[in-house]
């Protein structure tokens, strides 16, 4: 058979729906826009804990507390599910993490703005899990097998991410005028944001048109920003608060809210490393992953080491 | 009463700085298994705590002790207690923990020490207290077992791993035993409140010893011997650090006082 024959079974085999597995044969740019993507992935849920790691020593009380907690230790839960399902693709844990420490492999840039106060909370999982959820809910039918197993675990979970964030800007809504003015601040800083977390416009999106034959991505950036702002566009009613877009309306004839343009300027300077965070969130990777190696190594060596005992005994 | 309300809250409050303390390293782990692990028992240890608060705000309440106690409800005198009034609103001398639990984390090594010598400590106390006759700490340390059972296995894990991995990791342990060890005396010595409850702390001092000398030697670690031992803790009187704990985690409620979060 030639190369031609192997990716028309591919392509038939994505179009009647059938997963593709690890050990399948799949075109090199399929497993390298997989690799990129569930990687960047990866590396998005471990460099997120950092943001809100940042008030967990913090929490208002020891409830708010247990629920931070037990939310950023599942978005480390996330991160080894999705190296997992990226090592299947043929590169190592390591490897994916020294592109990361070196700059080559990205993440998600909404983790390079700050969060400076409790309200900060409830407005990352209410809009930038909200914006995650709606990516990772089609990414359940992703095409490739590991990538879309690891979704649907990591799906279940992140609900309760957006919702407990609602709940904590739903208390400061009925709070005090300070705490009301400090939900109505961290949802203007970070609604903007959390609408760049789809992408370029589909117009200026370069991986879209093959992402979307492979079935790797079924909707795109545009579609999901669209679904996006429709859903808070409603919830943010509940909460009696404002979204910063004078241009936003609902249109009747589009049956969709219309709004904004994006500042696509901040855009591109916070994915070229001008965010405000991102010189500091990689360095406390790098220090985590320095400061750990001595860690790492006494592990091995001792893991040799009772191997070699036990090899001995034999 | 009071002797009751005080060894609940040096319980709570032992288990809820230790809480604190693991939790700095969130997302700051040397390998993401054990950023997860130590989260984890961050969280079974704030778990805990929650459950010793609750119960001692239950005693304050129901006692006119509880008038002294000021609440985030915010009335002041005659609020009702809560497990975040104790908490949130307790001061430096007022909090009852162990020493040993508010030392900063310092590496990998001394976290993982400070874990290990402070678990197989709980595991003795709470073996015991599970069976005692107050029903509720009875209940709270039947519960928190299990937990503790996991904490001690895998801390002794990485002791062993530490201890007997590579030159730097021993080196590192050493150090990490130089640090801690004179805080570990506190455990076994009572307080007043301990005497007048009959619980006595210095009955689980064999045992514990007998398990550390067992794993540590198996860790080609030394027991130190012959040092003198810091105490104060359960009385309030603390080391400089605990401060700067309550500080950062009672910021918000000082901040901004009488709210719901």
């Amino acid at each position: 058979m030639t190369v031609q024959d192997f990716e028309k079974l591919f392509q038939d085999r994505i179009d009647a729906e059938i997963k593709i597995e690890a050990k399948d044969w799949m075109p090199d740019a399929y497993r390298k826009t997989n690799l990129r993507q569930i990687s960047q992935h990866a590396h998005s849920e471990v460099v997120g804990m950092l943001p809100e790691g940042n008030w967990i020593s913090r929490a208002p009380s020891l409830k708010r507390k247990a629920i931070l907690l037990a939310k950023v230790q599942d978005e480390g839960g996330h991160g080894l599910y999705l190296y997992s399902a990226a090592e299947t693709l043929g590169m190592s844990r390591d490897e994916m993490i020294a592109d990361l420490l070196s700059g080559k492999a990205k993440y998600s840039s909404i983790f390079n703005y700050p969060s400076l106060t409790w309200a900060d909370m409830g407005a990352i999982g209410w809009l930038v899990d909200g914006a995650a959820i709606l990516n990772q809910v089609m990414l359940c039918r992703t095409s490739y097998g590991p990538y879309a197993r690891a979704m649907v675990r990591i799906c279940k979970e992140e609900s309760f991410h957006q919702r407990q964030g609602f709940e904590i800007l739903l208390v400061l809504s009925r709070g005090t005028d300070e705490q009301k003015a400090m939900c109505q601040d961290a949802i203007n800083r970070w609604w903007w944001p959390s609408l760049m977390m789809f992408g370029p416009k589909d117009s200026e999106s370069t991986n879209s048109d093959q992402s979307m034959k492979w079935k790797i991505k079924r909707k795109s950036n545009d579609e999901l920003r669209q679904n996006f702002v429709d859903m808070i566009a409603e919830q943010i009613k509940v909460l009696g608060m404002k979204l910063p877009d004078e241009n936003l309306k609902w249109n009747e004839e589009r049956r969709h809210y219309d709004f904004g343009e994006i500042n696509w300027d901040e855009f591109w300077a916070v994915v070229k490393g001008n965010g405000p965070c991102n010189k500091q969130r990689l360095e406390a990777r790098q220090k985590a992953h320095d400061e750990g190696a001595w860690v790492r190594e006494a592990a091995t060596a001792y893991a040799n080491k009772k191997l070699a005992g036990k090899t001995k005994a034999a | 009463m009071n002797a009751l309300i005080d060894y609940i809250l040096h319980l709570a409050d032992t288990t809820l700085i230790l809480s604190q303390r693991n939790s700095e390293w969130c997302g700051h782990g040397p390998i993401l298994e054990q950023d997860i692990a130590i989260t984890n028992i961050s969280l079974d240890l704030l778990g805990q705590s929650r459950n010793f608060y609750q119960y001692a705000a239950q005693l304050l309440n129901n006692s006119t002790e509880g008038n002294k106690t000021p609440s985030p409800g915010g009335e002041g005198v005659g609020a009702e207690v809560t497990e975040d009034s104790l908490a949130y609103l307790r001061k430096e001398r007022e909090y009852k923990n162990l020493l040993l639990v508010e030392q900063p984390n310092g590496d990998w090594g001394q976290t993982i020490l400070r874990q290990y010598l402070f678990s197989q400590y709980q595991y003795l106390l709470f073996e015991q207290l599970q069976h005692c006759s107050d029903e509720q700490l009875a209940a709270i340390a039947a519960k928190s077992i299990k937990e503790t059972r996991y904490h001690v296995r895998w801390s002794s894990e990485w002791v062993l791993r530490l201890g007997d991995g590579t030159g730097e990791s021993h080196a590192r342990m050493l150090k990490a035993i130089d640090e801690l060890w004179r805080y570990t005396g506190e455990m076994f010595m009572p307080a007043s409140y301990e005497n007048s409850l009959n619980i006595d702390p210095a009955s689980l001092k064999k045992a514990w010893e007998e398990k550390i000398n067992a794993l540590f030697t198996e860790a080609s670690l030394p027991v130190p011997e012959k040092v003198f031992m810091q105490s104060g803790g359960k009385t309030g009187t603390h080391t400089e650090h605990l401060g700067f704990i309550l500080t950062e985690l009672q910021y918000m409620q000082r901040a901004y006082p009488n709210c719901e979060w």
